[in-house]
């Protein structure tokens, strides 16, 4: 049997943006977007994609989908992974899925992937770079009832039914193995992940994206409830100036250094 | 939710899997948390031949109450067996509040179980504060790759339940004579909960010596280093006069200068030791969220604008080539310590 691979890939500000462009609405408790920044997938999210093609790369045959969460700008993540050579894309749109918690995310996700029907595995980033929660994956596969194997550099399948991954761990890597469906999430140890050529962008433009509405998946008013409730938003202030040492030559200011934190008992 | 009390920790053995220190650094925000609500703090402890005495350790640091559950298929760590052993635990605790760290276990554990118990979590607190009107828990996280700050809270759900970043919270000091009760619960785990097997372990190569978890110095490199020979003649060699561990920002690992586990990061190690210099590295706030808790940084830029300056308590603007011989060499005499 071909095998079926989901990505979820969310769309996300540009994480690359310099520290000095970035701002925040406080009322508004949202970033305000850089000028001139495009958003982008969620890099985590592309390295997961990635991932998915290199399965499909040794076996043609395998059908990877995509699906973001988002507004109507999320369609251009959509488009890069139809690009990047995913088959099929699913933009989730809905008035209702604006300023979503993780629970929330996880459940209309869930309902999605229901709706898709028969897959094998889930691929996921190891966290948004957005708000860094690295709760969605998880808590997808909790709610279908598959294991996660998460913060992972590669996975394959050894069976059309088992698949061997490697988690990175602090002091080295892990190798595991589970039986499918299973959900899976990657770090940046996938490495570089492909360009799109420009026969896949062709043949991507020329591909219908289904829009799904909520309405589509049944979302249910008490199921769908937040957890959490984002009540501040800022840009943390570092306090305390630099103290910038002066001296003649740079070694100079090297040897003044060593001194001052040998005074200060720090080394 | 309803008459849910007390805050919860879910504690960290080193003998099955998990982070050395964990429980101590949240046993001393637990117990400001339990003082502010005026409620008690335990401990939940997962193993195989956990006694009562490493729960009466516990009970030293701070805690009132001391949970053991002992199974053979808690002897070491497994994601589906741990969070089926501690949602069992919450339901019949039934906290207020439930902690564990941002651990290897907790990245796995929270929002499996937050999820089981369909609450909320926030992930990799660098604080917990309690919500004077409301008396909820306020939640406060990095996000935006550390460019940001959020504060969160539960909706009406519980228990709330946070990760702590590890290493933000000085551990709980030990204080004689404080007493408290250690109580056993069964999980009856069975071995089919487990969905995913172990097979292998490929660590890293290590230096040997100092490791960046557990390091007191931190030396780093950044893209600026230009070339493998250099971190190797500069940062290792620093790391090592200084009885230190080597570091690298993401762009070093990657330019292949660094070896892959020694990066600091978001998506990196977390450190926070007493001192931290940052050497041709630029500040990037992701790189700044694995190491701002730092208690001393150092940094040592060409660029006088770089943002690490921002965090840093010293800074050297220059070229690293022309300040570091003369720093290892002066390091070298006052600690008396050759490689
Ligand atoms: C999702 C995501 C996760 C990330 N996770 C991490 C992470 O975990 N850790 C991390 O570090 N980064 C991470 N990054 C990358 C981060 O955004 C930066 O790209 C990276 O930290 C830059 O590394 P750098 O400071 O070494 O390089 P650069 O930004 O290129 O800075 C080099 C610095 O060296 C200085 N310099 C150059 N030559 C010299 C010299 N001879 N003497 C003195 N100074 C010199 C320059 O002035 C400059 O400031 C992540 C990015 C993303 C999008
Ligand atoms: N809105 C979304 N649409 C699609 N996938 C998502 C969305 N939010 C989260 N995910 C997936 O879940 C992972 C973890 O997200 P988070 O828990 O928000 O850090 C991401 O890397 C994505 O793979």
């Amino acid at each position: 049997m071909p095998l079926h691979l989901i990505c979820c890939a969310k769309q996300v500000p540009d994480p690359e943006t310099p520290a000095a462009s970035f701002r925040i609405d406080p009322a508004a408790k949202k970033v305000v977007p850089a000028p001139g920044i495009a958003p982008v997938i969620s890099p985590f999210d592309e390295q997961a994609v990635e991932v998915a093609l290199r399965i499909k790369d040794k076996r043609p045959d395998t059908k990877v989908t995509i699906v973001s969460l988002g507004g109507a700008s999320a369609r251009d993540v959509v488009k890069h992974g139809l690009a990047m050579g995913a088959d099929e894309g699913i933009l989730l749109e809905d008035p209702t899925f604006e300023n979503v918690d993780a629970f929330q995310t996880a459940y209309v996700l869930s309902l999605a992937v229901k709706k898709v029907g028969q897959f094998d595995a889930i691929f996921c980033g190891r966290q948004a770079a957005d708000f860094d929660q690295g709760q969605v994956a998880i808590g997808l596969a909790e709610l279908l009832g598959i294991p996660a194997l998460i913060n992972g550099q590669s996975a394959d399948f050894i069976t059309d039914n088992r698949v061997t991954f490697e988690r990175v761990l602090p002091d080295g890597i892990g190798v595991f193995e589970a039986n499918t469906p299973v959900l899976t999430s990657y770090s940046q140890e996938v490495g570089q992940p492909r360009y799109p050529t420009l026969r896949n962008i062709m043949t991507a433009a020329r591909k219908e994206i289904s829009v799904w509405k909520a309405a589509d998946l049944g979302v249910n008013g008490a199921a769908f409830a937040p957890k959490t409730r984002l009540v501040d938003l800022y840009v943390p202030t570092y306090e305390g100036a630099c103290e910038i040492i002066e001296a003649d030559s740079p070694a100079e200011a090297g040897e003044k250094l060593a001194l001052k934190l040998r005074e200060a008992k720090i080394i | 939710m309803a008459g849910e009390k007390g805050i919860l920790i879910g504690g960290e053995l080193p003998s099955s899997g998990g982070r050395p220190g964990m429980t101590l650094e949240l046993l001393s925000i637990g117990r400001k948390l339990a003082d502010e609500l005026n409620e008690e703090l335990s401990v939940l402890l997962l193993g195989n031949g956990v006694n009562d005495a490493e729960g009466q350790e516990l009970i030293a640091h701070g805690a009132d109450k001391v949970y053991i559950i002992n199974d053979p298929l808690l002897a070491t760590y497994h994601p589906d067996t741990f969070a089926t052993a501690t949602e069992k635990a919450l339901r019949e605790i039934k906290p207020n509040i439930f902690l564990m760290g941002r651990s290897e276990i907790g990245q796995d554990v929270a929002p499996m179980v937050g999820f089981r118990l369909r609450t909320g979590v926030a992930m990799d607190c660098l604080d917990l504060q309690i919500d004077a009107a409301s008396k909820k828990l306020m939640m406060i996280r990095p996000v935006y790759g550390g460019n940001a700050r959020a504060h969160f809270v539960c909706t009406d759900v519980a228990p709330q339940m946070a990760t702590v970043r590890p290493k933000t919270q000085d551990p709980a000091p030990r204080q004689e004579g404080r007493i408290g009760t250690v109580q056993h619960l069964s999980a009856a785990l069975d071995a089919s909960v487990k969905r995913s097997e172990w097979v292998a372990y490929n660590k890293w190569e290590s230096a040997g010596g100092v490791t960046l978890p557990n390091a007191e110095i931190v030396i780093s490199g950044g893209r600026g280093i230009g070339s493998a020979e250099a971190y190797k003649d500069t940062i290792e060699v620093c790391a090592g006069v200084v009885g230190g561990a080597a570091g690298a920002s993401k762009a070093c690992c990657d330019a292949g200068y660094a070896p892959p586990g020694l990066q600091v990061g978001l998506t990196g190690q977390r450190v926070s030791p007493k001192l931290y210099v940052a050497v041709a590295i630029s500040g990037a706030s992701q790189h700044i969220a694995g190491m701002g808790t730092s208690k001393n940084i150092v940094a040592i830029n060409k660029d006088p604008d770089a943002n690490i300056f921002k965090v840093s308590r010293y800074g050297i603007v220059a070229d690293y080539k022309q300040v570091m011989p003369a720093f290892i060499k002066k390091c070298r005499e006052l600690v008396g310590k050759s490689e």
